[in-house]
């Protein structure tokens, strides 16, 4: 496979999964705080 | 005034079927291709800076003042703009919240329908043994209507009627009970099923099962740089486009979807995970999944030649064929797990699109879950009829147009202009950042208020006036509009030599010679063939029993030679009847919106 293709590929998918997966995680942390403080609360 | 009562469940359901609603078809078959088109790994440039100036900002908005409506109890997006700013017209603009997610619905539930159907012929085998012109023609077919593998009559209404109902009765169960087990079921199997799919087509190696080139190939294809492509203007409209349609914003669902959350509940964190997860579906499994596939079978030419008419050919009428290389147990699997992802991409989708018009009827007419659900499956099914009907007419071609195209970019504007200067940017930042789980870059001030409504108004009007062949420096010779620019539309460019409603003649629309005429499925068809560039092009004409030929094979035809005789209905009457349809439709819905801010307006919270 090209050098370049490559670069750019892994560059631009590693970052955006990155990403998504640190937004997510950072939404899971904040929800199950969330549950800690009030475990009766269903709200999010 | 309203009892509506509904709520998400949990944040993660919520973040799920946010996601859900934003990764459709186009992630996986629109994306690639846009890509292929506008100058491979070079496109992620102007695809992300879009998404950072266009995409986030519009998420910002939409999510903030969805959570502002569902603060007064209201949760659909006319009413939700007039929360904004009551008293005002603004409530008429959200006319789109409703209109479009009722249109887009009535094609989109039949693209639905036409996965779920292809996840079944996968598993049955009904690809087995058909060369790749067979698979093609086996999608022409079923459009036809006329065509059963089942012996059913109507094979794709009853999978259409069987995905409607699917949807009016998951959205019956509510946010909670419906769409939420849904999007957390759902979600995480498509990126199951895109895994499986993007490993399969890396791992393809020439030679092996009729593979001409590696797998691998088709992602050096795609994401090989051409920078020069950054200097064409159609590209950049092509990434901010892509944007755009990707992550469902100008429709009203995220605005509805957001609604339903508590009032201090974040909106930042969420809008940002919900986005990202989109783009991880799009650049990451989207990428990898139809081209390296379709290039390790094909090779880089053909996929070239297929790619022209978008992506959904690919999708439909290449990769069943390109799955039974794997063998009759793989390509079952294969087949559902393609059809599968895409079905789900697809029903998280249309359940986003019922759920504004849904808390539209709750909040303003009281009616109950029930009745609201299966009032909008009663007029999506009106509004699809025509599209089943007369789709190769182009019912389904004018909807997406107007509906799914035209209606986003201008209430996306609308929704921006407001919130920025209206609404005030200063109360508007304050609903963004209230009660973040994440501190939002001040500069988004600058770029929500200033650089997102310039985009917008860029691709809208490189919508209106887009030029024959995107050719944007051609001045010289006058502007000759693209026949699928707004203006060429509305002045039917694209209509050739047939430009009556009805006729007693039906004329040739290109030059050539008739090389064929046969019937197929009870279906009367002439082909002409012509050369172009060197290679060899068919036009296909469909005539029925009561016309009269006055052409034979072996024919030379041109351009306005009469080809039949007889009572001709031609599809300009088809697409101005749609576009007369949706014009009523977009009328009523503005008439029901004046109603129902008369009937409640004196008891409203805001």
């Amino acid at each position: 496979m090209n050098t370049t293709a490559l670069i750019i590929m892994l560059t631009v998918q590693i970052t955006v999964a990155a990403l998504a997966f640190y937004f997510f995680y950072r939404v899971l942390h904040a929800n199950s705080k969330n549950k800690k403080d009030n475990d009766n609360d269903l709200s999010l | 005034m309203s009892t509506n009562k509904e709520a998400w469940g949990s944040r993660i359901g919520l973040i799920l079927a946010m996601a859900g609603s934003a990764v459709g078809f186009g992630n996986f078959l629109r994306f690639p291709v846009q890509a292929i088109q506008n100058g491979g790994g070079a496109f992620i440039i102007p695809y992300l800076v879009c998404f950072l100036l266009l995409g986030i900002p519009l998420l910002f908005i939409e999510w903030s003042t969805g959570r502002f409506g569902g603060k007064h109890n209201v949760h659909s997006t006319p009413f939700i703009l007039d929360s904004l700013k009551q008293g005002r017209q603004w409530k008429y603009a959200g006319v789109f919240g409703i209109f479009s997610n009722l249109v887009i619905n009535a094609y989109y539930c039949y693209i639905e329908s036409w996965t779920l159907s292809y996840m079944y012929f996968s598993l049955g085998g009904t690809f087995t043994g058909l060369d790749q012109s067979q698979v093609a023609e086996f999608f022409t077919n079923y459009l036809s209507l006329n065509f059963s593998t089942t012996g059913l009559p109507y094979e794709s209404i009853i999978f259409f009627l069987i995905c409607l109902v699917l949807n009016v009765w998951i959205l019956s169960k509510g946010l909670r009970g419906g769409i939420e087990k849904v999007a957390k079921l759902g979600v995480p199997l498509l990126i199951i099923f895109g895994i499986f799919l993007a490993i399969k087509g890396i791992m393809i190696k020439q030679g092996h099962n009729g593979a001409v080139s590696d797998g691998i190939a088709g992602l050096d294809f795609l994401w090989t740089p051409h920078f020069d492509s950054l200097k064409n203007p159609k590209v950049w409209l092509a990434a901010a486009g892509q944007i755009f349609f990707t992550l469902s914003v100008g429709m009203g669902c995220v605005q509805c979807y957001a609604s339903y959350i508590d009032k201090n509940d974040d909106v930042a964190l969420n809008a940002m995970s919900a986005g990202w997860l989109n783009e991880f579906v799009e650049i990451v499994l989207g990428a990898s999944v139809i081209i390296p596939i379709s290039i390790g079978f094909l090779g880089v030419d053909k996929v070239i030649e297929l790619t022209h008419t978008g992506g959904f050919g690919l999708g439909f009428r290449t990769m069943p064929y390109l799955f039974q290389q794997w063998g009759h147990v793989m390509s079952a699997i294969a087949g559902f797990s393609f059809f599968g992802l895409l079905f789900i991409a697809g029903i998280t989708s249309s359940l986003s699109m019922g759920t504004p018009v849904m808390g539209f009827f709750q909040d303003e007419f009281n009616w109950s879950r029930k009745r609201s659900a299966i009032t909008f499956g009663i007029i999506v099914l009106m509004l699809a009829l025509p599209t089943i009907l007369f789709f190769d007419k182009g019912v389904f071609d004018e909807y997406d147009y107007w509906a799914g195209t035209v209606a986003l970019v201008v209430f996306a504007l609308l929704e921006t202009v407001m919130f920025s200067w209206y609404f005030g940017l200063k109360k508007g930042w304050h609903e963004i950042t209230y009660a973040a789980d994440i501190k939002v870059p001040n500069i988004y001030k600058f770029i929500i208020k200033y650089i997102t409504p310039v985009i917008l108004i860029f691709i809208f009007i490189g919508a209106l006036l887009r030029p024959v062949n995107d050719d944007w420096t051609n001045f010289k010779n006058g502007w000759q509009l693209h026949k699928e620019s707004i203006l060429g539309k509305i002045m039917h460019k694209g209509i050739g030599q047939n430009n009556t409603y009805f006729s007693n003649e039906f004329y040739a629309e290109h030059d050539g010679e008739v090389d064929s005429i046969y019937i197929y499925h009870n279906q009367n068809f002439i082909r002409t063939s012509h050369f172009n560039n060197n290679e060899k092009k068919y036009i296909t004409y469909q005539y029925n029993d009561k016309n009269k030929l006055t052409v034979n094979i072996g024919d030379k035809v041109k351009v306005g030679d009469v080809l039949y005789t007889g009572k001709i209905i031609n599809n300009l009457f088809y697409v101005d009847m749609s576009r007369l349809l949706l014009l009523l439709i977009f009328t009523g819905v503005l008439v029901m919106i004046h109603l129902a801010y008369k009937k409640n307006n004196k008891k409203r919270s805001y």
